[in-house]
């Protein structure tokens, strides 16, 4: 059982204690496609409660945006409650905010200050390309993943399930690494654009699993030359990705598709 | 339309037996035969994610569709708490009649027999498959699979995967999945939604849908179609379903002569974190899972419930004895595992009463505090982590030192698409799956079945069942978007997409939303009434049409374009809230999630009528602007004998 690293200093008596953000600046990135220039534009915003999450922050921001013919903001959200993977706001310099371990949409304005300026990016990786605003392309991933992160394996004809068995330790294991959301944090988080975090941490769950070695090898070399050709950069250690990880996705899945790599590359 | 089209096929012969019979009578496809024809999959959630594998498996060309920018993103990436099925690994005396049994009293009996026992059926089919795909389920120290409970039952069945078990089960749909994409036998088209269905010569031919990216309105062809795009449950706003979660690729289907059955069974969840303030945009579910080592209590003194709202003492300020375990002191028998709809109006009586605990006075408290004393904090942290997490972000409380507040909220929508037993609707070729469909849980769905219905669905009946449907579609060449029919539906669904972008009003989309869900949740929401949902269904048509004048959708129609999105959605939620409140008033009984107060029993409880309404309302589209018609598909309970649901 991994720890988590969250808690920050909650009231702890059972009521809530919301305030009244009065004023905040917000300076966001926009772009209006793919092929246009962007540049940062800031909006003022009023009355905002510290119990309202950031996203929500933007819905009203938003509204008002509209009601003032100012084409309102894109960025990419849908579950708000921290497992799609959807939202991917590069804030005040940090993947998913000031926050540990949440995605933006669990960011809640409590976080920040009365006054501040809070500034908004879209993740900024070669290959997660800007749609608009903040909405970026993230379909490189898909590819990693549509390249190996699979067992081959079809409908019916499959053993009991009781039929397999696996350590208790080594399903929560594996549940560690399968936690991850895809959300690109860890790409957006790393100086090369690495996403060394995400691959490992699919080829990570499947090797914890006697289902998934029989493919192991395959599955990491596979996924490794289609990272590389997709134009992530190489992982220098920095272990950004781990620090900003909404899942907190340990590196040591790293050294383990490391492993897995050389293991498959010595067998060729 | 003639009552024909409502042959539900249920297939003669023993229950236990239907199943088996159906499969052995109906038509198989040649795998030569299978290359040639193509199936649309709309939505990549559990049910279209894992069909769409499914089918592509067994060789059929299939394109897939969904809005988000991944298939993995689908809302059932959200499930909590697990999923059910009839293994019997405790040895508790389950079986796959237990699990049907279950099903159908927990739906409060407005369920088919023969759809609910298949499920039960196919059920050890899924747990098997999701463990070859290499789903990481909970596992006892012996390697085994654990279970834990859920509501509404009494023995162990479900499977889990920490409080995240439909990310699981859909990392591992979306795995298969990914597979055939790989293998070119899966066309997939993310940031494309559905506007309308084709129909040629009375069959479904096709869909039309928007590249949310490039704006672009766009054909495609196949022999059949499913649609997969789960509930209807953001009509009230605010609700437990992603922002994007929607009801317009079933709404397209019943203008287009699909029915359309059960609206007005809608899932209140009773433990999600309570609404609050105004400016909230969506509401948290806490799973059911917690139930299992959780008490809910409020406290059994009004003056402290007023105090506690007032914020001058907190939960833990309360003795032993002044705490009213509400659900133990009414069901001693299932006692705080009773089914949500129960467990929902249960938290409503007592709030309503003048119990609530929070400065709204609607919360009720969910207290840990017996299971850690009896099972120590690293168990709880082990089971619920990632819950608890969750919690403390949102309310900046700390659940593992006072009790976690929670309230009744919107969740899933038992209601949907009208399917037969081979889940195609009355359209031929049109098929539903999933939460779309309206098939498996009745009035009412017991926890950790959502997941075990779109699996089911997905992996074990449809790819059966459209076989028989596509034997008969060999000979059909491949369908050609130029038709009439596909030029007619590009060209109004254009043209409702301009007339929306065009009333450049003065209010927003989120503005009428919200409006919306205030009708909804006010009058047709927990307890409905006779008066209040005619009063609702009047606002509704009112507010939809200043909707029509006066909304204001900025931005282009060629680009992406979020407020755009959200305006035809919000556009066809008005339409579907409206036929939620005729079949509310309709069904004048309380049964499973529908609770009308004209109908109760002398303490309170909801009062079924079986003598009149043991049928499925199933709603017939006549053409904007009128009366839809009801047909009944009356239920037939040949195995089970229907009774009074206790859980006393």
């Amino acid at each position: 059982m991994r720890t988590l690293n969250y808690h920050s200093g909650a009231i702890n008596n059972g009521t809530m204690a919301d305030k009244i953000l009065k004023k905040l600046n917000i300076e966001v990135w926009r772009q209006n496609n793919a092929k246009s220039k962007g540049k940062f534009e800031t909006y003022t915003i009023e009355n905002i409660s510290t119990g309202t999450s950031f996203l929500e922050m933007l819905d009203i921001l938003n509204n008002d945006l509209i009601e003032k013919g100012i084409d309102p903001i894109a960025f990419d959200h849908d579950c708000r409650e921290g497992i799609c993977g959807t939202c991917s706001l590069y804030i005040n310099g940090r993947p998913h905010g000031p926050d540990s371990a949440v995605t933006t949409c669990q960011l809640h304005m409590r976080k920040f200050k009365e006054g501040e300026t809070i500034t908004i990016e879209p993740w900024r990786a070669k290959a997660f390309p800007v749609i608009k605003d903040l909405v970026v392309n993230r379909s490189a991933f898909e590819q990693i993943l549509q390249a190996g992160g699979f067992v081959s394996v079809n409908t019916g004809g499959v053993p009991d399930g009781n039929a397999i068995l696996i350590s208790h330790e080594d399903a929560e294991e594996a549940m560690d690494a399968a936690s991850c959301i895809g959300c690109g944090a860890c790409v957006a988080a790393c100086k090369n654009s690495s996403a060394m975090l995400f691959v490992s941490a699919k080829v990570s769950h499947l090797a914890k699993l006697p289902q998934g070695r029989v493919e192991a090898k395959r599955r990491a070399r596979n996924m490794v030359a289609k990272m590389d050709e997709l134009g992530f950069g190489g992982c220098t250690n920095t272990q950004a990705c781990e620090a900003e990880c909404p899942k907190s996705i340990s590196i040591s899945n790293i050294a383990r598709l490391n492993r897995e790599y050389l293991a498959a590359r010595f067998s060729e | 339309m003639t009552m024909q089209n409502l042959d539900s096929k249920i297939p003669a012969g023993p229950l236990a037996e239907k199943w088996s019979r159906h499969k052995a009578a109906i038509r198989v496809v040649s795998p030569a035969n299978k290359r040639k024809l193509e199936i649309i999959v709309v939505g990549t959630g559990l049910g279209g994610a894992s069909a769409a594998a499914s089918l592509a498996e067994l060789g059929y060309n299939v394109k897939a569709f969904c809005y988000q920018d991944s298939p993995r993103r689908a809302h059932s990436i959200a499930a909590q708490g697990g999923i059910n099925a009839a293994k019997n690994y405790q040895n508790d005396n389950d079986s796959i009649y237990r699990l049907f049994y279950d099903t159908v009293k927990g739906g409060d009996y407005r369920a088919r027999e023969a759809n609910v026992y298949r499920l039960a059926e196919v059920s050890p089919n899924i747990i098997d498959q999701c463990v070859a795909q290499g789903v990481p389920f909970a596992r006892e120290y012996g390697g085994l699979l654990d279970n834990r409970s859920f509501g509404g039952v009494l023995v162990s069945r479900t499977f889990y995967a920490r409080g995240q078990t439909g990310q699981q089960l859909l990392l591992g749909a979306y795995q298969a999945l990914n597979r055939q994409i790989a293998k070119g036998n899966v066309k997939m088209y993310t940031r494309h939604e559905m506007l309308d269905v084709v129909i040629i010569d009375g069959k479904a031919r096709g869909i039309i849908a928007r590249d949310m990216i490039t704006g672009q309105i766009k054909r495609f062809g196949a022999h059949a179609v499913v649609v997969a795009t789960g509930g209807y449950g953001n009509v009230f706003f605010l609700s437990t379903n992603a922002m994007g979660s929607n009801g317009s690729a079933a709404w397209q289907c019943y203008k287009k002569g699909a029915m359309f059955a059960n609206p007005c069974f809608v899932q209140i969840h009773p433990t999600c974190i309570p609404v609050h303030g105004d400016q909230q945009s969506k509401l948290t579910l806490m799973s059911e899972s917690l139930r299992n080592d959780g008490r809910v209590w409020v406290p059994k003194k009004i003056e402290d419930a007023q105090k506690l709202r007032e914020g001058k003492i907190g939960p833990n300020d309360i003795a032993e004895e002044d705490r009213d375990f509400y659900l133990e002191r009414r069901y001693p028998s299932y006692g705080n595992l009773v089914p949500r709809d129960v467990a929902s109006r249960a938290a409503k009586e007592r709030c309503d009463a003048g119990y609530g605990v929070n400065s709204e006075g609607k919360a009720v408290y969910l207290d840990f505090k017996y299971a850690i004393d009896r099972l120590g904090r690293n168990v709880i942290e082990e089971r619920y982590g990632n819950l608890f997490q969750m919690y403390e972000k949102i309310t900046d409380q700390d659940p593992y030192k006072v009790p976690m507040q929670i309230y009744p909220a919107i969740h899933y929508t038992m209601g949907g698409i009208w399917v037969d037993y081979n889940l195609m609707t009355t359209v031929p070729g049109l098929y539903s799956i999933g939460e779309a469909n309206f098939s498996d849980h009745g009035a009412n769905r017991l926890g950790a079945s959502a997941l075990m219905q779109g699996l089911a669905d997905g992996y074990f009946i449809l790819p059966y069942t459209i076989g028989d449907y596509l034997a008969g579609e060999i000979m059909t060449p491949k369908i050609d978007i130029n038709a009439p029919e596909f030029v007619e539906a590009e060209k109004n669904v254009t043209q409702r997409i301009e007339k929306l972008f065009h009333i450049k009003g003065a209010k927003t989309v989120d503005y009428y939303h919200k409006k919306l869900g205030n009708i909804m949740w006010d009058f047709v929401g927990m307890s409905r009434n006779e008066e209040g949902l005619k009063q609702a269904i009047a606002k509704i048509r009112e507010l939809r049409d200043e909707f029509w004048k006066n909304v204001k959708v900025p931005g282009e129609l060629n680009n992406l374009n979020p407020e755009l999105e959200k305006a035809g959605r919000l556009a066809d939620f008005f339409d579907i809230g409206e036929l939620i409140a005729l079949d509310a008033l309709d069904r004048n009984e309380s049964c499973g999630g529908h609770f009308r107060e004209e109908s109760v029993t002398e303490d309170g409880e909801a009062l079924r009528n079986d003598e009149k309404y043991t049928y499925v309302s199933v709603w017939e589209h006549q053409g904007e602007g009128k009366e839809p018609v009801l047909h009944k598909e009356p239920l037939i309970y040949e195995n089970i004998k229907l009774s009074q649901r206790s859980y006393k």
